[in-house]
């Protein structure tokens, strides 16, 4: 096995005469965050649903947790968490009877479970809500529970697709805490984001226009290569080159 | 089998926690039963008449007091001349017009034919056949008794007469008081548990894709069978549990026989009910929306009502549209309740259509099963 987490060589998805995704070549190492950066549009979800095994690619190869996305996908499944920026917990559901659920469909056993919900309600401070329905929750605490399920089965990568859309900016402070904790334990974060104070904190951040990766590095060297002192301005730069608009 | 639980626990408490969902399940059946099976009647009752009795005779009173006695007619209003009464059935406030003739009693009683006269407002065609057929019966009876007793007056020989005549009498096999309701609950029973059984089970699954957490799913280990069990039991049982309501419902509330065993009768719904969920599965899989789903089940819904056999017997249907029921499951499944039900038919009476659901039933479900993907695109 290689270093490498993700590993993408020319993927591309085509729907009709639509390139969503014009031939990416990523490699994401093991344990980093990487930042995956784009405009609407750009392609970002569909690349992210190729690499999550919702999404068969047209060409080009890619191995995700050492899987191929073409005839490994399931395995792929078993060793990835994805959180997506439409909620993904039942809003009818308790978040203990979430964590149940989801624990309980990755496969944990019992005891597993019944630690896994104490020690994520704790962590979370979500004692007192454990018995309201998610759907009353506010939306930082729907985002906290939704990242902790996500990695629930502790897989080595997870996905997170603009995670954090929508609250204020103490929250997203805490979120990014949260995912610096569970990096530091080895997993390896993929995550799309709008917010460019975000992509600071990434280890490896990419930029894609019109479906191409169109830079991609460590922020400070991104800086240097574009000389300026801020990734906006290189995202403003090269997403104002971009030909197609929001879809 | 463990994720299948989990799959199944959820179910159970989103089900149970919808606030909507319990009347769904538990009211509106039984109301429904109640109210349908009571309305859904084509018994004629209480027509009102107009006459028009140009003898004013004994035996014309005698006729018309016998129209009253059956308890089918009410007496309206009585005219003298065609055009008040036609103008009393122009204006619906009567059923139809009799109309008896100057020398009725006179004819009678030399024994010579005569005829009264029906107008009958036949804008409801059955409505008007059953009036034509009831009156028709209770003035042959009045004939008849006429006949004798006129033989009887002249002190003739009465072999005479009810040689001459041949009578047919019908006797009613498996429903012999011809009792409507006998015969429509088990029709509306099936209705019933096909209409929660494909509503629910094909909304269940476009709700998730709705509010997205199908794709959640879809990056879990969960495998395409597992997840439609998990959706198809729940909502199997509860169609089972109503029509263990209805069934219980029909017996003591209705009173109705139970001439076949009742688990012949549980076992084919079992089977059916799963042609029914794998058949809202499927239109679930071809729509993106509720909305999407709730048209198209409705659209077919309707068109598997209509033409089930509960409101227009198929046998009157013509001959194209008899073979389309052929391919319609609640005309199966009704037919088959009123066999067991009412005629206590065993499995070799209606194992042929069992053997159509089962496999109509497996044939939708691994197309379905084909059709749901966990990849989009």
């Amino acid at each position: 096995m290689s270093d490498l987490a993700i590993q993408t060589d020319g993927l591309t998805k085509v729907f009709g005469n639509f390139t969503a995704v014009d031939n990416i070549s990523i490699n994401v190492k093991k344990g980093e965050i990487f930042g995956f950066l784009g405009a609407n549009g750009a392609g970002k979800t569909t690349a992210m649903k190729m690499l999550t095994g919702l999404l068969s690619p047209s060409s080009g190869d890619a191995k995700v947790s050492g899987y191929d996305v073409y005839s490994e996908s399931e395995l792929i499944k078993k060793n990835i968490g994805y959180m997506s920026q439409k909620f993904s917990l039942y809003d009818d559901l308790t978040p203990e009877e979430n964590i149940r659920f989801y624990g309980g469909i990755y496969g944990l056993d019992s005891k597993q479970l019944s630690h896994k919900r104490k020690e994520l309600i704790e962590s979370l401070e979500l004692g007192e809500v454990k018995k309201k329905l998610v759907g009353s929750l506010p939306l930082g605490w729907k985002q906290k529970l939704a990242f902790a399920i996500s990695i629930i089965h502790e897989p080595n990568i997870v996905f997170l697709d603009e995670p954090t859309g929508g609250v204020d900016p103490i929250t997203r402070r805490q979120f990014w805490e949260r995912i610096y904790q569970v990096a530091e334990s080895g997993v390896t974060v993929f995550v799309t984001t709008h917010y460019m104070d975000e992509a600071e904190y990434c280890d490896t951040v990419s930029i894609m226009v019109d479906g191409k990766i169109e830079a991609m590095d460590s922020p400070d060297n991104l800086k240097k290569t574009f000389e300026t002192n801020s990734i906006e301005d290189i995202f403003i730069r090269l997403a104002r080159a971009a030909k197609r608009g929001d879809r | 089998m463990r994720i299948i639980r989990f799959l199944l626990q959820k179910e159970f408490l989103q089900i149970f926690r919808n606030k909507a969902m319990l009347p769904i399940i538990f009211v509106i059946p039984v109301v429904q039963l109640l109210v349908l099976s009571f309305a859904a009647t084509y018994e004629l009752k209480e027509a009102k008449f107009a006459l028009i009795d140009r003898d004013q005779s004994i035996a014309s009173r005698e006729l018309v007091s016998k129209l009253q006695a059956t308890g089918y007619f009410i007496l309206q209003s009585e005219f003298t001349s065609e055009v008040e009464a036609k103008i009393q059935l122009e204006k619906g406030e009567v059923s139809f017009i009799v109309e008896i003739p100057r020398d009725f009693q006179q004819l009678l009683s030399n024994n010579k034919a005569t005829s009264i006269q029906l107008v009958i407002d036949a804008v409801d065609g059955s409505v008007a056949n059953l009036i034509n057929s009831y009156v028709n019966s209770i003035v042959r009876d009045y004939s008849a008794t006429k006949a004798v007793n006129i033989n009887v007056a002249g002190l003739q020989n009465i072999e005479q007469f009810s040689v001459k005549k041949i009578s047919t009498q019908a006797i009613n096999w498996y429903n012999p008081n011809l009792d409507y309701i006998t015969y429509m609950v088990p029709g509306i029973l099936v209705i019933l548990v096909s209409m929660i059984g494909l509503f629910l089970s094909g909304m269940n699954i476009v709700r998730e894709r709705e509010i997205g957490t199908i794709e959640q799913l879809n990056v879990t280990p969960i495998t395409k069978f597992q997840f439609m069990v998990g959706k198809l039991v729940p909502f199997w049982m509860i169609g089972m549990f109503d029509l263990l309501l209805g069934l219980a419902l029909a017996r003591f509330g209705f009173q109705i026989p139970f001439l076949g065993s009742l688990t012949t009768i549980l076992i084919i719904a079992g089977i059916y009910l799963v042609l029914i969920q794998v058949l809202g599965l499927f239109i679930s899989t071809i729509t993106d929306t509720q909305q999407q789903a709730m048209f198209i089940a409705w659209f077919i819904m309707v068109v598997f009502i209509l033409m089930g056999g509960l409101f227009t017997p198929i046998e009157s249907m013509p001959m194209w549209a008899q073979k389309l029921t052929l391919a319609n499951p609640i005309a199966y499944f009704i037919k088959i309740m009123r066999m067991v039900l009412l005629k206590g038919a065993g499995w070799k009476e209606v194992y042929e259509m069992v053997l159509i659901i089962s496999v109509v039933a497996a044939g939708l479900l691994a197309v379905s099963v084909n059709r749901y993907k966990k990849t989009s695109g």
